[in-house]
């Protein structure tokens, strides 16, 4: 297996000793089959073992390595150094406050997602002797793509109405949001859609539609918040117009 | 250990340069703007044409000068783009499903494109004959 070389340019920030982030070169020999996580693995093991990163499965399941390579948000792991060019920009998502190098704060995220209630809230509750909510496959085929998100953030990190209003909830929370209220097994969307049918949330998209365009999983948020808006039109209209049903 | 995590400037006006997806997403709220303005020089048409036949005729005649007709032109392309995004989105926005299977979104949107364009040779029959 032939061994290349290429330049990383990663950002650094040591909030200790930097007023701002700087770049910092490194040179690494890689193989065809390397990512460019294995690249940063090999600065943090050969070259320099102060730049800090979040990394975990390295098959695109955790979500943790979630970074910014020349412009597009991608999760390290599934960037391949054979196809990018001979020097490229390693930088922190966008959109969110640098901790470190390229380790950002998702508190905010952590927040909002919260703020979505991410779970099945059930009519009724069940013991566990009663078994489980049962579902059909086509049942579940109608929100499954939504189940994929794994909050790697890289879409919030290509979203500019979440850059210029970080009140947004954003993307991943509300396609998050969608998969709940569109599980049959749930009836939590009226719980929801304080936040959800707000102006901070599914108001707030301009559909500019490069979550979807950046996301690693498929999830598709834009398609999620439009399909939310088109629900929270027609809830609007049917409340309007079912006075006698408000509760 | 301190804490003193960095906050990057947003480009509040120029963001939209940094990448293409940006700059087709400009394109496309844009051409509303020139949407906008053809429906109000529509207006201004028929405004004319119940002012008697004079001042139709120099309405016509400025809309088809050359920065008439070069309104016309880009408007035309922005009109064209705008569908093009608008149909694109269609199955994102309103997924059907068809015997618990989802429709695939190209068929949903070569219905669109079938029947604007049949709307399209309706209309210009209608004002041709």
């Amino acid at each position: 297996m032939s061994v290349r070389c290429i330049e990383l340019e990663i950002l650094r920030y040591d909030p200790e000793q930097d007023e701002s982030p700087h770049f910092q070169v490194y040179a690494v020999p890689y193989h065809d089959d390397w990512v460019v996580l294995d690249a940063i693995n090999y600065v943090k093991e050969e070259l320099d073992a102060t730049v800090s990163y979040r990394w975990s499965c390295h098959m695109a399941v955790c979500g943790s390595c979630g970074m910014v390579v020349d412009g597009e948000p991608v999760l390290a792991c599934h960037t391949f150094l054979r196809d990018c060019s001979d020097r490229i920009r390693i930088e922190p998502l966008q959109n969110f406050p640098v901790e470190r190098d390229l380790v950002v704060v998702m508190d905010d995220f952590m927040d909002k997602l919260g703020s979505v209630k991410p779970y099945v809230i059930p009519k009724e509750e069940r013991d566990i002797e009663d078994g489980e909510y049962l579902q059909t496959p086509t049942e579940l085929s109608s929100f499954k793509q939504y189940t994929a998100c794994i909050n790697c953030l890289l879409c919030y990190s290509a979203c500019p109405q979440y850059a210029l209003d970080t009140s947004f909830v954003g993307p991943a929370a509300l396609a998050l949001a969608h998969r709940y209220n569109l599980d049959t097994r749930d009836v939590g969307r009226s719980a929801r859609a304080d936040v959800v049918a707000s102006n901070s949330g599914i108001w707030e998209c301009s559909f500019v539609g490069a979550c979807s365009e950046v996301c690693p999983k498929d999830v598709d948020p834009a398609a999620a918040i439009q399909q939310m808006k088109i629900a929270s039109t027609a809830d609007y209209f049917l409340d309007f117009l079912t006075p006698w049903k408000r509760t | 250990m301190t804490r003193r995590p960095y906050k990057a400037e947003f480009p509040a006006h120029s963001w939209w340069l940094r990448h293409p997806r940006y700059i087709r997403y400009m394109l496309r709220e844009m051409s509303a703007l020139f949407l906008g303005i053809y429906v109000f020089v529509l207006i201004a048409g028929l405004y004319c044409l119940s002012q008697g036949k004079p001042v139709y005729v120099q309405f016509l005649t400025a809309v088809e000068g050359p920065a008439g007709l070069t309104f016309a032109v880009v408007t035309m392309f922005f009109a064209v783009y705008h569908t093009y995004t608008w149909f694109k989105v269609t199955p994102k926005a309103m997924p059907l499903m068809l015997r618990g299977q989802r429709l695939p979104g190209a068929v949903i949107i070569a219905a669109h494109w079938l029947i604007f364009t049949l709307l399209s040779a309706a209309v210009w029959l209608l004002v041709s004959f």
